[in-house]
């Protein structure tokens, strides 16, 4: 790529070859709808000018087969790349059931990463090349964005909320990573570079990134230390909800609703236990706003779903849009 | 009487004159709604999400006050339009009369509102001021905070309504308005307070009635 | 050897502009024509300012790491220039100047329907106005025109209510003027001059007029939510509290879709006020194009989720408006189509007004095409939040928009003071700006697919060159904006006197004195005649 003029970016995915041969395909469409009206008005400008003689007699004001032409056939010749893009995009919100999940929380002014092994990084990402890389996303305080433009893909990033992104980046090196949504002060300083290694360099880095205990075992270990196992494990005298089975199942709700127990219930349980009450519980837990991290949720959260769906081969729900 | 409007330029008949002042109003109105019914769509919303803690919050809320607040500002709105009438009909006195028996019908209503808020306040209802809230879940508290918007919002309209009121009565009373000549002025000022009373007749149900 | 020209002619001493010379006979003013000059004078100001802090940006962007302003300083710097130029010059601008002006000569009456509200709406303004400069003074805001909650609410540092304030009180001036106009359209149009025979220029201004009526409220109430939330604390939008951050958007952009349509509408109708009177013939497709400008209105309202494709909301609700957006996009296309069939078989005049009539179709339709591709989702997904973003919109808003606004001032300037400008300057001022405009953000498509975030101070050094060019672009633009000013002022006193109908254009405006009398016409007119009554007798220059 030309560093001095660069024009137009690597494609490190087969989404972004997509994206590209989008755009590019539907430019060459509006340019046959819009090129012939460019060309036409410098030409009438030139024949009709005031003082060159042409045929002006039987001057058109109205063509109803025209204006019905020109308004219906560019819609519809534009309705296939909609169709597809449509279809791009939403793929984009489907991760693929055995991604490698990898956990971000978002901070003014930086990207913090959680590998499943406990492995963390900050600014920069490791992802291994040809691999289904599904990132579980939120932010400790105002809305960022994850933009890597290699990939084409691009996620905002809220806080209280997980918002998720997936990709599968096919073309090892090293890719910019920005913050795209205006975030303070520091905005364009939230950079960070993700790194696609080969399966061999990504092992390496794994291990010399040195695993701390697994996200799910540190999680125990917060469950244990903030009391939650208090009321939670079976053998208390507090009538509280089991967790054994819990993540992925359907909770009846006090006044009659259910909803499915994911990412953003578990969530919200933690932090604000009086939104959603489970059916036949008492309004008692306390909230733990402001004594967990961000990263303890997440830990809590590798925990929790360790605790199994009660059927194993029951995939794991898709945070709620 | 001419349309009960006095022509004055652009206008080339009385009767346009009085068609697009009435027109105007309408328009106006209809941004109001706009403004209003944004905020009572946000409201309505957060009742279908939150429908516990709607209903939780709704029964803090003070419905005997409020009642006798709508049948003071339905009563004030039966002045006005009474007044009106008496605009038309000429009877200068009676607009006047009838306009400050609407006002002091208002100003009930202000004084009605601010013990209600008032007691609001003392059970920690108003967001960080006061004691703590009595409420549990998040969504009451915003329940609460919205309920608090479109009050004080209405409160506002329904002061600048005093206002309109008070000068489009003092202007009869001192002839600066004449009867039934310029009516116009008295019903350009009672729609904007049936107006004020149309939009508390939707903040009411939407708020006090959520308590199931 | 010409003709000394004398100080007054004498249309000019019976005419708007003669009748009353004190401050008081202008600050007081009901005449529609002074309130438009008093328009023309303040969002001039505004331009200036905004127009200051983009140069300021431009600057600062030359390098990707040395700058003369902080990060924080950059970020209150594209927030000023943003709230100034959307707020304070384009939203008022056509409307506000030449909708002011126009729109009783257009349709034969004295006046618009409510004078003394017209005078209100621009002290309203001004106060507004005032507002913003005193924030640019206090130190500015910081969080960008858009005011994303929670960044607005809790975590930003500047005048963000006084800033929130500023932009309320102003909204009731668009509301009072478009009110105003609504009623003018319905009940003052002369004998004879029914619907289908009203100018373009009025139609778009009263499907304009539509929007700022039911559109700006909205904005209003958010704003006020936004204030009460980062004074009070109250949770609407803080998920801390059980709020949710994307309420802000929704309600934000339910008001800012359709501004846009707001500031480009009124354009448009100019463009075609251009295009029928420089080609001297009647406007192709009269009612299509009238029909699209309020499409455009009514559609406007149904899009406004295409600006938050990534931010999270749901993702079949992305489709439904990816799917509106590209059908909003069908009666500009109509438009454009239908300038180019009047041109056809058409007498043109290679004037200044034809030219800025020119440079607006080249430049809105790559700005409305490149808008096409941000509606298709996967694109969306990518150059969302890029510089690619502001190409398009500046393409549309300043490329369009900006140039209607000029293309008006060089074809209504004769009406409104009587006086005719240098054609070869204003040929040269068009030139530059079409020039400069392309330069300055055509590299910035290429930015913003490469990746280049919007908003960014600091940029990876890579981009240098598209930035430099671009703000060489900038520079040129620049003269190109400030050669008007300098040529159309020095016409008010040198220039030839312009006659009535220097143009020999089609419409009621040029049938009266240039300048006109207080009440316009001698004797209120009666139309006989359908729009674009195409020939006109030629009217005299000079």
């Amino acid at each position: 790529m030309n560093r001095f003029l660069p024009f137009w970016p690597i494609a490190a995915s087969q989404h972004a070859q997509r994206v590209d041969d989008l755009i590019i395909s539907f430019s060459l469409l509006i340019f046959c709808l819009t090129a012939p009206v460019f060309v036409l008005i410098i030409l009438f400008a030139i024949r009709y000018r005031r003082g060159q003689p042409a045929d002006r007699t039987h001057r058109p004001s109205g063509n109803v087969l025209a204006e019905t032409s020109w308004t219906v056939i560019p819609f519809l010749l534009t309705l296939g790349f909609f169709a597809y893009a449509a279809f791009l995009y939403l793929d984009l919100g489907r991760a693929p059931a055995d991604s490698l999940v990898i956990d971000v929380v978002a901070k003014q002014w930086m990207w913090k990463f959680e590998h499943p092994g406990g492995q963390r990084e900050i600014d920069d990402l490791h992802v291994p090349v040809g691999q289904d890389v599904k990132l579980t996303m939120t932010s400790q305080d105002v809305i960022h964005s994850f933009f890597v433009p290699a990939l084409r893909i691009k996620q905002d990033v809220l806080p209280g909320r997980y918002t998720s992104l997936w990709f599968n980046a096919n073309r090892p090196g090293v890719y910019d990573l920005r913050c795209s949504q205006f975030c303070g002060m520091d905005h364009s300083l939230m950079v960070g570079k993700v790194f696609v290694l080969s399966q061999a360099d990504y092992a390496a880095w794994l291990r010399q990134a040195g695993a701390s205990g697994d996200l799910a075992a540190q999680g125990k270990d917060l469950f244990r230390d903030l009391g939650c196992s208090g009321c939670h494990d079976p053998g208390s005298t507090v009538h509280a909800p089991s967790l054994e089975g819990l993540y992925g199942r359907l909770v009846p709700l006090d006044g009659g609703r259910a909803v499915v127990a994911d990412d953003q219930y578990i969530r919200d349980s933690i932090l604000d236990p009086n939104r959603d009450i489970a059916a036949g519980y008492p309004a008692v837990m306390p909230t733990f706003a402001g004594r967990v991290s961000e990263e303890d949720l997440v830990r809590l959260m590798a925990y929790v779903k360790s605790r199994g769906p009660a059927t194993p081969a029951a995939p794991a729900p898709e945070p709620r849009p | 009487m001419a349309d009960y409007v006095t022509l004055t330029d652009p206008y080339a008949e009385p009767r346009q004159q009085r068609s697009a002042d009435f027109m105007g109003m309408y328009v106006f109105l209809g941004a109001e709604t706009m403004m209003f019914g944004g905020l009572l769509m946000l409201v309505f919303a957060c009742r279908l999400a939150h429908p516990e803690a709607s209903a939780d919050a709704a029964r803090h809320l003070k419905i005997w006050i409020a009642t006798a607040n709508t049948a003071v500002l339905l009563t004030s709105s039966l002045f006005v339009a009474l007044g009106v009438a008496a605009a038309r009909a000429g009877h200068r006195r009676a607009v006047a009369s009838l306009f400050v028996l609407a006002i002091g019908l208002g100003l009930a209503f202000l004084a009605l509102k601010g013990w209600e808020y008032a007691q609001d306040f003392s059970e920690g209802l108003a967001p960080g001021l006061g004691p703590p809230s009595p409420l549990r879940a998040n969504a009451a508290a915003l329940f609460i905070d919205l309920y608090f918007v479109a009050t004080t919002l209405h409160a506002i309209h329904l002061t600048v309504g005093l206002f309109v009121l008070g000068v489009a009565a003092a202007s009869v009373l001192r002839r600066r308005t004449i009867v039934p000549d310029q009516a116009v002025v008295l019903e350009m000022s009672g729609l904007y307070w049936h107006f004020v009373d149309i939009v508390w007749v939707f903040v009411f149900p939407i708020f006090y009635l959520a308590r199931g | 050897m010409t003709v000394a020209a004398p100080l007054l002619t004498p249309e000019e001493r019976v005419s708007y502009l003669a009748a009353g010379s004190t401050l008081r006979s202008w600050l007081l003013t009901t005449d529609h024509k002074r309130i438009a000059i008093l328009y023309l004078v303040s969002i001039t100001g505004f331009f200036f300012i905004g127009g200051m802090a983009a140069a300021m940006i431009r600057l600062d962007l030359l390098s990707p790491t040395h700058h003369f302003l902080t990060n924080e300083g950059y970020n209150r710097t594209f927030t000023l220039h943003g709230v100034v130029m959307v707020w304070f010059f384009l939203i008022p601008s056509i409307p506000a100047t030449f909708g002011n002006f126009l729109i009783p000569l257009m349709i034969g009456a004295k006046d618009l329907a409510f004078p003394r509200l017209n005078l209100l709406s621009w002290y309203i303004y001004v106060i507004g106005g005032g507002v913003t400069i005193y924030v640019l003074i206090a130190g500015g805001v910081d969080t960008g025109w858009t005011f994303y909650t929670p960044l607005s609410t809790m975590f930003a540092n500047g005048h963000v209510v006084a800033a929130a304030a500023a932009v309320f009180i102003v909204g009731f001036s668009s509301i009072l003027t478009g009110l105003n106009f609504i009623v003018t359209v319905h009940k003052l149009r002369a004998p004879g001059m029914t619907w289908g025979r009203l100018p373009i220029f009025v139609w778009s201004h009263y499907a304009t007029s539509l929007i700022l009526v039911l559109a700006t409220p909205v904005l209003a109430v958010t704003l006020v939510l936004m204030s009460a939330e980062r004074l009070f604390h109250l949770g609407i939008f803080d998920p801390a509290l059980g709020g949710d951050p994307l309420l802000f958007q929704h309600m934000f952009w339910f008001y800012s879709h359709p501004a846009v349509y707001i500031m480009i509408l009124p354009a448009m109708g100019v463009v075609s006020e251009l295009v029928a009177a420089s080609a001297h013939k009647r406007l192709f497709g009269y009612w299509f194009v009238a029909s699209a400008s309020l499409a455009i209105a009514a559609v406007g309202f149904l899009v406004w989720g295409h600006h938050m494709f990534v931010s999270g909301q749901s993702r079949y609700a992305s489709v439904i408006f990816s799917f509106l957006s590209l059908l909003v996009a069908v009666p500009s296309a109509v438009k454009v189509y239908n300038w180019t069939a009047t041109l056809y078989k058409g007498d043109i005049s290679l004037d200044p007004p034809f030219l800025f009539a020119m440079a607006f179709i080249g430049l809105f339709t790559i700005g409305g095409l490149t808008g096409l591709m941000l509606a298709l989702l996967a694109v969306d997904v990518h150059v969302h939040d890029t510089y690619f973003v502001i190409a398009h919109f500046h393409y549309i808003m300043v490329g369009g928009a900006v140039t209607g606004f000029f293309g008006a001032m060089h074809f209504w300037w004769p009406k409104i003071t009587g006086r005719l400008y240098s054609l070869v300057w204003g040929r040269i001022a068009a030139g530059l700006i079409f020039a400069g405009f392309n330069f300055t953000f055509f590299p910035q498509f290429i930015l913003g697919y490469l990746g280049m975030p919007r908003r960014y101070h600091v940029y990876p050094p890579e981009f240098q060159v598209w930035h430099v060019l671009s703000s060489a672009g900038a520079s040129i633009l620049a003269v190109g904006y400030i050669l008007p000013f300098v040529y159309l002022v020095h016409s008010l006193r040198h220039g030839r006197p312009a006659g009535p109908n220097p143009w020999g254009a089609a419409g009621l405006e040029w049938t009266t004195a240039s300048p006109p009398p207080k009440k316009n016409f001698l004797e209120t007119p009666v139309v006989t005649q359908e729009a674009y009554a195409y020939p006109v007798l030629e009217g005299r220059r000079g």
